[in-house]
């Protein structure tokens, strides 16, 4: 049984140089993410990984094709159900890691809770001492290291008991050893909480810790070319 | 809760701008509050200050400089009416009290009022109050003594023993001393009326001071009135001021104040579309002051959105961040408030006398916060429409 079945997903923009017609950057056929599977897309910059992430949490509305997330049909919902549904199902860990600066550690998890199934204070702590930073608490993000900073990520993108955990180059802002380590974490903390992961990555050490890994420009039948 | 940690968090990141901006909604709300409460609290206080008196005959004139004059120790006199008036008036089986006033002279100053004893021993200046001494004893007789209202005495400095010689004339010039020398023999206790900025002398004192007319000696320049009924004051009205042609009956004293407040209504107006004005700007001063940090908030809103945010709570939390801006900024307006009210309050009753309550319930506290509030929650509508419509995707970067 499928957690994530994708089927004929495009998603195109205008031309940004002004030519007639639109840019297809999405165009994947069929794609499917089992519950708890931990899968890797391998894609360079400028690929469509990110707007592929995107269509998949509902932070973007496909032009055709289907998103199936947990039995929901995504793109059949509004956008306050596809939002509903991203607060309750997915977690979301970006490579700049998108703290918000103007909250403590622990309010950033509380509020990644917030909007699904509400803010547990215990779990929020709990989850921070897993990843390492229950002395951090009351820290803002600036008083962080960027390690730090992604582990409070991870915590974030784990606290809603998501069944999907997006994550977008979570390493990219990091050195190698720091890096492998938020990865061992991320892939760790999810199988855990019983979370799916799908990394897009391009780094070829992140890939290697992977068993699953699929090649982005082969699954994603856009390119570059212009589609009218 | 969400809400409101957000809101909280939004306004403690922009602390300056939201500190400036409460600042500009207190010092407006405060503004309009004061304006409103001195508006109603000296019309009320005004139109009921009447120390005691129903009426005041005077000469023919204008009723309000009458009443300015006679029961505010403001204004000239209208002029001068005949000792055989004022024996009429105070014989008159309508009246129950007639006290007559000359006036002419000033101690650096503050009004000099000649007057009866009568005044301070038999007339209740409000309801169950008399006018009464803080140390000293009244004058007697006709001799050359003085009374001090509290306020004068006060910025006079004067103390019961102390001696003055009058200035003529009811401003203030000190080539024009009276050779005359008054003793101080007491000094009255406030009493929060007019009566407080005034230098008491017997009334034979202002009639025959050196260099006033001595044909004049025995006018009176005004009579304060305590009518029997207020029906005989209809018919006192209509004896002297329909069928005769010599003299002003000034009768209700409140009415005549009340004219007054009507006549000088436009300023009133004038001053209350200028608070609304501050209102407005200051209620604008929101919009501007969280639009122009929409910039920098996208990326916190988007991120918000990522992690399950509606649009509509994204919308909500900025016309509530727009609304506490307006809650901390009229909760600081009460103070401005205060300060404006007291400072008011301080120099009316240093000009006139007349002490208005700056703290005394008003609608406007009421009303005014409520509008205030309300217009920085309207204003919060279009910043909050700008966040409503973030592109999520476009404010995540970077993209890969």
């Amino acid at each position: 049984m499928s957690l994530l079945s994708i089927v004929s997903l495009k998603k195109s923009y205008a031309s940004p140089d002004g030519a007639a017609g639109r840019q297809v950057i999405v165009d994947v056929p069929a794609f499917s993410l089992a519950a708890g599977q931990q899968v890797a897309l391998r894609g360079e910059s400028g690929s469509g990984k990110t707007t592929f992430l995107h269509l998949i949490a509902g932070i973007l509305s496909p032009d055709t094709g289907t998103v199936v997330l947990a039995d929901r049909e995504l793109t059949a919902l509004s956008e306050a159900g596809r939002d509903r549904l991203r607060a309750e199902t997915i977690g979301y860990i970006f490579q700049t890691f998108n703290l918000l600066q103007g909250y403590t550690c622990l309010e950033n998890v509380l509020l990644g809770m917030a909007f699904g199934g509400g803010a547990d204070r215990k779990r929020a702590i709990a989850l921070l001492e897993r990843v390492g930073l229950g002395e951090r608490l009351h820290h803002y993000p600036r008083q962080l290291s960027t390690g730090q900073q992604q582990r409070v990520a991870v915590a974030r993108a784990l606290a809603n008991r998501p069944k999907l955990v997006l994550a977008d180059e979570p390493t990219g802002n990091l050195d190698r050893k720091h890096g492998r380590e938020a990865l061992a974490l991320i892939r760790e903390t999810c199988r855990e909480q019983g979370a799916a992961l799908l990394l897009v990555s391009h780094d070829e050490d992140v890939l290697a810790q992977f068993e699953d890994v699929l090649d982005f420009a082969a699954l994603n039948r856009a390119g570059t070319e212009a589609a009218s | 809760m969400t809400l409101v940690l957000i809101v909280f968090r939004s306004l403690r990141q922009h602390l300056l701008s939201t500190v400036v901006t409460a600042l500009s909604v207190a010092l407006a709300g405060g503004l309009l509050m004061a304006v409103w409460a001195v508006k109603t609290q000296a019309q009320a206080t005004f139109a009921q200050t009447n120390t005691g008196f129903d009426a005041v005959l005077g000469a023919r004139g204008s009723k309000l400089q009458l009443v300015l004059n006679a029961v505010f120790h403001l204004e000239a006199s209208p002029g001068n009416l005949a000792a055989a008036d004022y024996e009429y008036i105070r014989k008159h089986p309508a009246v129950r009290t007639a006290i007559p006033i000359a006036v002419g002279d000033n101690l650096r100053g503050f009004r000099i009022v000649g007057t009866l004893p009568a005044l301070f021993t038999d007339v209740e200046y409000a309801p169950g109050k008399k006018f009464a001494l803080a140390s000293g004893r009244l004058w007697t007789g006709d001799a050359r003594e003085a009374v001090i209202g509290s306020f004068a005495a006060e910025r006079l400095g004067l103390r019961t023993g102390d001696t003055f010689q009058p200035f003529h004339g009811l401003v203030y010039d000190e080539d024009h001393q009276h050779a005359e020398t008054y003793v101080v023999t007491g000094i009255l206790e406030s009493s929060n009326t007019p009566a407080d900025r005034v230098v008491w002398i017997p009334l034979r004192g202002v009639q025959t001071m050196a260099g006033h007319d001595p044909r004049a000696a025995d006018d009176v320049s005004a009579v304060l009135i305590k009518l029997r009924s207020p029906a005989a004051g209809f018919s006192l009205d209509m004896m002297y001021n329909k069928q005769g042609n010599r003299l002003t009956f000034a009768y209700p004293i409140g009415a005549v104040m009340a004219e007054l407040f009507g006549k000088i209504g436009w300023f009133d107006r004038v001053l209350a579309l200028i608070a609304y004005l501050v209102a407005v700007v200051s209620a604008g001063g929101v919009v501007v002051a969280i639009y122009n940090s929409m910039s920098a908030r996208r990326r916190d809103i988007a991120i918000l959105r990522a992690l399950g945010a509606r649009r509509r709570t994204i919308f909500g939390a900025v016309v509530l961040e727009a609304t506490a801006l307006g809650v901390l900024g009229m909760i600081m307006a009460f103070a401005v408030y205060g300060v404006i009210v007291a400072v008011v309050a301080a120099v009316i009753r240093a000009e006139v006398g007349v002490v208005i309550t700056p703290f005394a319930a008003n609608a406007v506290m009421g009303w005014a916060p409520a509008g205030m509030i309300l217009l920085c929650a309207l204003g919060g509508l279009l910043p909050a429409w700008k966040a409503y419509r973030t592109d999520v995707a476009a404010h995540l970067a970077p993209v890969s």
